[in-house]
């Protein structure tokens, strides 16, 4: 079966520094990937190169989303061909509601991909079961997008993104920072319920709190800029009780 | 003669010529019109030395004078006939000026309001009406040359009246349309006195046939009485004029709410002034506007709100959004005076430049005499911001209609403090069919 990502040799550089060297990373449908690694290891980068940031420039090596290469396309055109970033830092944007930005995100992706845009009346119900099960008030989605929410709220609102936009790879930048343990479980019960054998994860995150409640089937060590170790779920709990002293090391 | 020194450019010496030729014919006060014009003859066109008009030179800007418009025909009229679209959905008493003049025929004058009258200017002129004659000029002095030249050629325009406790329920839509048939200045003049505790809205729309030339200079003097409730909008479109100078002279009463909006998409160079006093205690006031320019547009809103009474509140907030070789400029001044304790006046400017050509200059000036106030302004000049712009994107919305979508929350902010529900949706549709147009 065709992977849903594979990342082959991929070398990135922000202004002028080399970030990624030569990361190579395949993640199948159905399966979650966590990438964990010291600070500065560049998960954060990769996490934006995938979703096409402008600033990151690719230097070498290929990224193929269902084994298409994407690295030319805009960000739109990936996010409506089924990846999905949700962000360590969601943006505040006054003045667009948070209803209106779904509304527009969903039916600009369908339109994309040729499928008939949803109605108004569709999408608010949509929007209204989604954000029932992630504790969201309606009352949010009628202010500006993320504008006053807690770190804790800008969260729950990636991952109601998620859910309605309905994407096949789902990248999760650090999406534990700033959380406590309450937020913590209706994130992960959230990102639970979207997974299906049709849909990948890459789950990155610097602690493996997060992935007691997300269970990966693959953990990987991201160091310098490449995958460092591959294992099971228990990496995570290696890596927890050692530390990323080793991987520093060799980062120096 | 000592103004012959003074005046001394085309446009300068043209309209010398033209006040020769029609100070006979001009109907009403001709001490007070030829006092204008000798105001204009010493001083001369404003330039940029002049500092209320350091952005705006009217002296480069205007290379001739257009003669004066003549009263317009058949097809003049029938053009006017479409004008006012934006906001038709309000259902507005339509008043018609075409070419400058005040036509009737196109006006909804049937079944008016009791206690609203309204009349031509150039009528109430010729016939002397002295309630009209005694408040010309008079509602907020000011010595600027371009409200001295609108005085010395003034040719027609709308009186309106409210008596005290009037409600209106329906806003009365002034429209003035630029038929383009032949370029020409055009120099209307309107007097709304809305007496103590009436509730009005009134609404100027300056449109015209697409690149109509006019050098327009309008004006429009507001009283508005105690406890009154008055919303001023003014919508600058397509066919304003290729230089189209306004100004609002309102003189405020106590314990008013005054609502003024400016919106500008249209006209090539446009100067909007606006003389706002406060006079009477307990007002509250907003003063909003918003600029959507492309091309070489030039966009110069200034603003004086001149706090003579106190305890009144004033708000003020302008957007431009510019693309192109635009320019928006804003000049704002608040004066607090001795008397005018516990003024709370704020000031608050934004531009969002949208092409690396485009400009946006911000002048505030607080004048303060009194100790017991708060005044404050803030001006901010940018771009859209990427990091905004890439999470929309990532959503899936195209880098257009990214744009477009905080194009829209950026004007909307100012839109907002409208509190006509349908107004304000009239000129956000106006918002998304520039943006719509700029998307191609």
């Amino acid at each position: 079966m065709r992977p849903m990502l594979e990342i082959k040799n991929l070398h990135v550089e922000v202004d002028g520094k080399k970030i990624l060297n030569g990361l190579d990373l395949v993640v199948e449908k159905g399966s979650v990937h966590a990438i964990m690694g010291p600070n500065g290891s560049g998960k954060s980068t990769l996490a934006h190169v995938l979703a096409g940031k402008p600033a990151y420039v690719v230097t070498d090596g290929q990224v193929l989303l269902d084994g298409e290469d994407i690295l030319a396309l805009p960000p739109d055109e990936r996010a409506a061909r089924g990846l999905f970033l949700a962000f360590q830092y969601p943006m505040e944007i006054p003045g667009v509601a948070s209803f209106n930005f779904l509304r527009t995100a969903i039916n600009a992706q369908r339109k994309k991909r040729g499928e008939v845009e949803f109605s108004v009346p569709d999408v608010m119900k949509r929007v209204r079961e989604a954000a029932g099960k992630l504790g969201i008030e309606q009352d949010m989605l009628r202010r500006g997008v993320n504008v006053g929410f807690s770190g804790g709220e800008k969260k729950r609102n990636e991952i109601l993104q998620m859910a309605l936009l309905e994407p096949q790879l789902c990248v999760l930048d650090e999406t534990d920072s700033g959380l406590d343990i309450d937020a913590l479980k209706v994130v992960s019960e959230g990102v639970n319920r979207l997974r299906s054998s049709e849909r990948a994860f890459v789950v990155i995150t610097h602690y493996q709190r997060l992935l007691n409640y997300i269970m990966p089937d693959v953990v990987h060590v991201l160091s310098r800029g490449r995958i460092a170790r591959t294992g099971g779920k228990e990496l995570a709990l290696e890596l927890e009780a050692k530390g990323y002293a080793q991987y520093q090391e060799e980062a120096v | 003669m000592a103004e012959v020194a003074v005046i001394k450019t085309a446009a300068e010496q043209q309209l010398a010529a033209g006040w020769q030729e029609a100070k006979s014919r001009l109907p009403g006060p001709r001490l007070l019109r030829a006092t204008a014009f000798e105001r204009f003859a010493a001083a001369g066109l404003p330039h940029r030395r002049v500092e209320e008009w350091k952005y705006t030179d009217l002296r480069a800007l205007m290379r001739d004078a257009k003669p004066l418009a003549g009263a317009p025909g058949t097809a003049a009229k029938a053009k006017a006939r479409a004008a006012g679209k934006p906001i038709e959905s309000l259902e507005a008493r339509r008043i018609v000026l075409v070419d400058g003049a005040f036509v009737p025929e196109l006006s909804d004058l049937a079944g008016l309001e009791t206690g609203l009258t309204i009349t031509s200017l150039a009528q109430a002129l010729a016939e002397g009406d002295d309630e009209a004659t005694a408040h010309l000029g008079k509602v907020v002095p000011t010595d600027d040359v371009a409200v001295a030249l609108n005085t010395a050629f003034m040719g027609d325009g709308a009186v309106i009246r409210v008596a005290a406790g009037v409600a209106l329920a329906r806003p009365i839509e002034l429209v003035f349309f630029n038929s383009g048939e032949r370029p020409a200045s055009v120099f209307t003049r309107s007097l709304v006195l809305i007496e103590n505790g009436a509730r009005v809205m009134l609404v100027e729309s300056h449109e015209g046939a697409p690149g109509a030339e006019d050098q327009v200079n309008t004006a429009l003097e507001l009283r508005v009485g105690d406890d009154a409730h008055v919303d001023h909008v003014k919508i600058t479109g397509e066919g304003a004029g290729s230089l189209h100078v306004s100004t609002l002279m309102a003189a405020v009463g106590a314990r008013a709410r005054f609502n003024e909006f400016l919106f500008t998409t249209g006209a090539a160079v446009v100067r909007n002034q606006l003389f706002v006093r406060f006079e009477g205690e307990g007002t509250v006031a907003g003063i909003r506007g918003a600029s959507l320019l492309r091309g070489r547009q030039h966009t110069d809103t200034t603003v004086v709100a001149d706090h003579v009474a106190g305890a009144c509140t004033s708000r003020e907030l302008f957007k431009s959004v510019l693309d192109g070789d635009s320019r928006g400029v804003f000049q704002g001044r608040i004066t607090v005076r001795p008397q005018a304790q516990r003024t709370d006046a704020k000031m608050a400017t934004h531009a969002l430049l949208l092409s690396e050509r485009a400009e946006a200059d911000n002048k505030p000036e607080l004048e303060i005499f009194a100790d017991d106030v708060q005044c404050g302004h803030g001006a901010t000049t940018g771009a859209l911001d990427d990091d905004l712009l890439f999470y929309l994107r990532a959503r899936g919305i195209p880098a257009k209609e990214a744009e477009a979508l905080l194009i829209q929350a950026f004007v909307g902010e100012a839109i907002e403090g409208i509190e006509h529900a349908g107004l304000r949706d009239a000129l956000m549709d106006q918002v998304v069919a520039w943006l719509d147009a700029r998307a191609g």
